[in-house]
């Protein structure tokens, strides 16, 4: 905890002075509030309404967290599969780049037309955007396999299976969180788009409502919720992975290669 | 009854031949070092003889048993530092009975408190020095069924005074598990002080130039390092190992 407030108050009060200025700024000028409004405002709607946005953030999360863990799922399965069957890497790999290419968000009228305004189209939308990291990260880490240890395992007579499950799978693990943390980011912005497509509920819809009534200040409280929701899954993944790793060494810059 | 032929073993990448016409052999509980400059294609025939690479002609034999292309005959420590960074040192000692089927936990803490790793059971290899890791990768070789052991320049990495506690440790070991051990080193001094029979390599292609068998009775101690009579081993290997 001391650590964090070490690290943590020059970052803190740039962002409390921003905050400062910002709120000076929209006094000194007066700039209308539905244009821009003032953090205080923003801060006491944020209080005020949590009657009113509570239901949608809670419908986001979980969406997000049944999108993350399908689409976490699914690229931990496409990457291994890909892994150990390289005839199928070699085929798919290049599409996997190239299917990158293609914004989410064009496809999600798509999804729509097929799906309907359900839970499915959404998932799809987060799964879309989640698994790729993932897949791509484990895909790396498997490959960078060390080679010394490699050849003990074989010297040693290991099975496949257990070349994987003692060595690859382990050493792949790093890269599966480093995967895993892009993709919790890339699911909260995946779970609002896809509610802008049409949702009964959602931090999505509540965002669209607030900005073709110009409560402009409800925009706001929804891009922190976004941004809080953000931090708090990242998060959330650096812990697992805290608890997970711990053969790590503890100091920054130490190699663990000696 | 580990008895390891190696003969007429020839190995090229391409147009470039690393490996000409390789034959010696390792007897039942002998110390052998192989001794040849770098790049000489050591580690290669370690692959070889361990069945990760084929020969492109020439045969292993164990046992009179040909094991070309067949793993898990053999026993190997990597050049570099070979543990698992995310198993313990506990662990790692038993992945060599681990792959084989049974893990004897007992066994692997007393030679882990053998080695001077007591207290480190549960430690990761990032937090012990490299001497002691060397050990633990040791012992993980010791621990392993196979009965030939290949260490591929183990100690390379350590400073002077460590490498001789280590060498005097490995030593100890040795006699007391009595398994055939091939050593791959190009350190000349640590060839005689350790082994029963050392064989020379020249520079690529690599052939065996010579062989000495070592006199020196065991258990050996320190003080023949200074002696007069390793001075005249050291001068004849090294004279050897200068002629091309
Ligand atoms: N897979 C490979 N493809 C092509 N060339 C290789 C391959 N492996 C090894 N070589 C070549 O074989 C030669 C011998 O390599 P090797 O690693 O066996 O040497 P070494 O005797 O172990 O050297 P050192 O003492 O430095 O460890 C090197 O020149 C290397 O370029
Ligand atoms: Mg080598």
């Amino acid at each position: 905890m001391r650590k964090l407030f070490q690290k943590g108050w020059r970052p803190a009060l740039v962002l409390i002075l921003l905050f400062i200025i910002w709120e000076t700024c929209t006094n000194i000028f007066d700039i209308q509030k539905w244009l821009l409004p003032a953090p205080s405002q923003i801060i006491a709607e944020a209080i005020s309404g949590w009657a009113v946005y509570s239901g949608h953030l809670a419908s986001t999360i979980k969406l997000i967290i049944f999108g993350f863990s399908i689409g976490s799922s699914i690229g931990v399965v496409v990457a291994i599969g890909l892994h150990l069957v390289p005839i199928l890497r070699q085929a798919f790999y290049p599409l996997l780049i190239i299917s990158q290419n293609i914004p989410t968000i064009v496809l999600a009228p798509l999804l729509v037309i097929w799906f309907g305004f359900g839970m499915l189209p959404k998932i799809i939308v987060i799964t879309l955007v989640c698994f790729f990291p993932i897949t791509i990260a484990l895909l790396d880490g498997f490959r960078q396999t060390n080679r010394d240890l490699m050849h003990y395992m074989q010297m040693a007579g290991a099975t496949k299976k257990q070349i994987f499950w003692k060595l690859e799978f382990p050493h792949a693990l790093p890269s599966l969180f480093s995967g895993l943390k892009i993709s919790a980011t890339y699911s909260v912005m995946g779970a609002v788009i896809s509610e802008w497509l049409g949702a009964s509920k959602g931090i999505g819809v509540y965002m669209t409502l607030a900005s073709s009534s110009f409560r402009t200040d409800r925009v706001f409280v929804a891009i922190f919720l976004i941004v809080i929701l953000s931090l708090l899954f990242f998060s959330l993944i650096v812990g697992l992975e805290k608890r997970l790793i711990k053969w790590k060494p503890k100091e920054e810059g130490a190699n663990e290669s000696s | 009854m580990s008895h390891l032929e190696i003969q007429q073993i020839n190995k090229s990448f391409g147009v470039n031949t690393v490996l000409n016409d390789v034959t010696f052999s390792v007897e039942e509980a002998e110390f052998v070092a192989l001794l040849g400059p770098s790049g000489s294609g050591k580690s290669t025939l370690f692959r070889i003889i361990g069945g990760i690479s084929q020969p492109s002609s020439g045969s292993v034999n164990l046992n009179g048993e040909n094991i070309n292309g067949k793993r898990g005959s053999i026993s190997y420590t990597p050049q570099t530092s070979s543990l698992m960074p995310w198993r313990t040192i506990l662990d790692n000692v038993l992945l060599g009975q681990e792959i084989t089927g049974n893990r004897d936990v007992e066994k692997a803490l007393q030679m882990i408190e053998r080695a001077g790793l007591k207290g480190f059971e549960q430690s990761y290899p990032h937090e012990l020095s490299g001497g002691m890791q060397q050990r633990a990768s040791f012992i993980r070789s010791i621990l392993s069924p196979q009965s030939l052991i290949l260490l591929d320049e183990p100690f390379s990495a350590l400073d002077e005074f460590t490498r001789l506690d280590m060498q005097k440790w490995l030593l100890s070991i040795w006699s007391e598990y009595k398994r055939s051990i091939l050593f791959v080193t190009h350190n000349i001094e640590e060839a005689i002080f350790l082994a029963d029979r050392i064989i020379v390599l020249s520079s690529r292609p690599a052939t065996v130039k010579k062989e000495f068998t070592i006199p020196f009775a065991r258990p050996r101690d320190e003080a023949i390092l200074l002696s007069d009579s390793f001075l005249q081993w050291k001068k004849r290997i090294y004279q050897e190992m200068r002629e091309q």
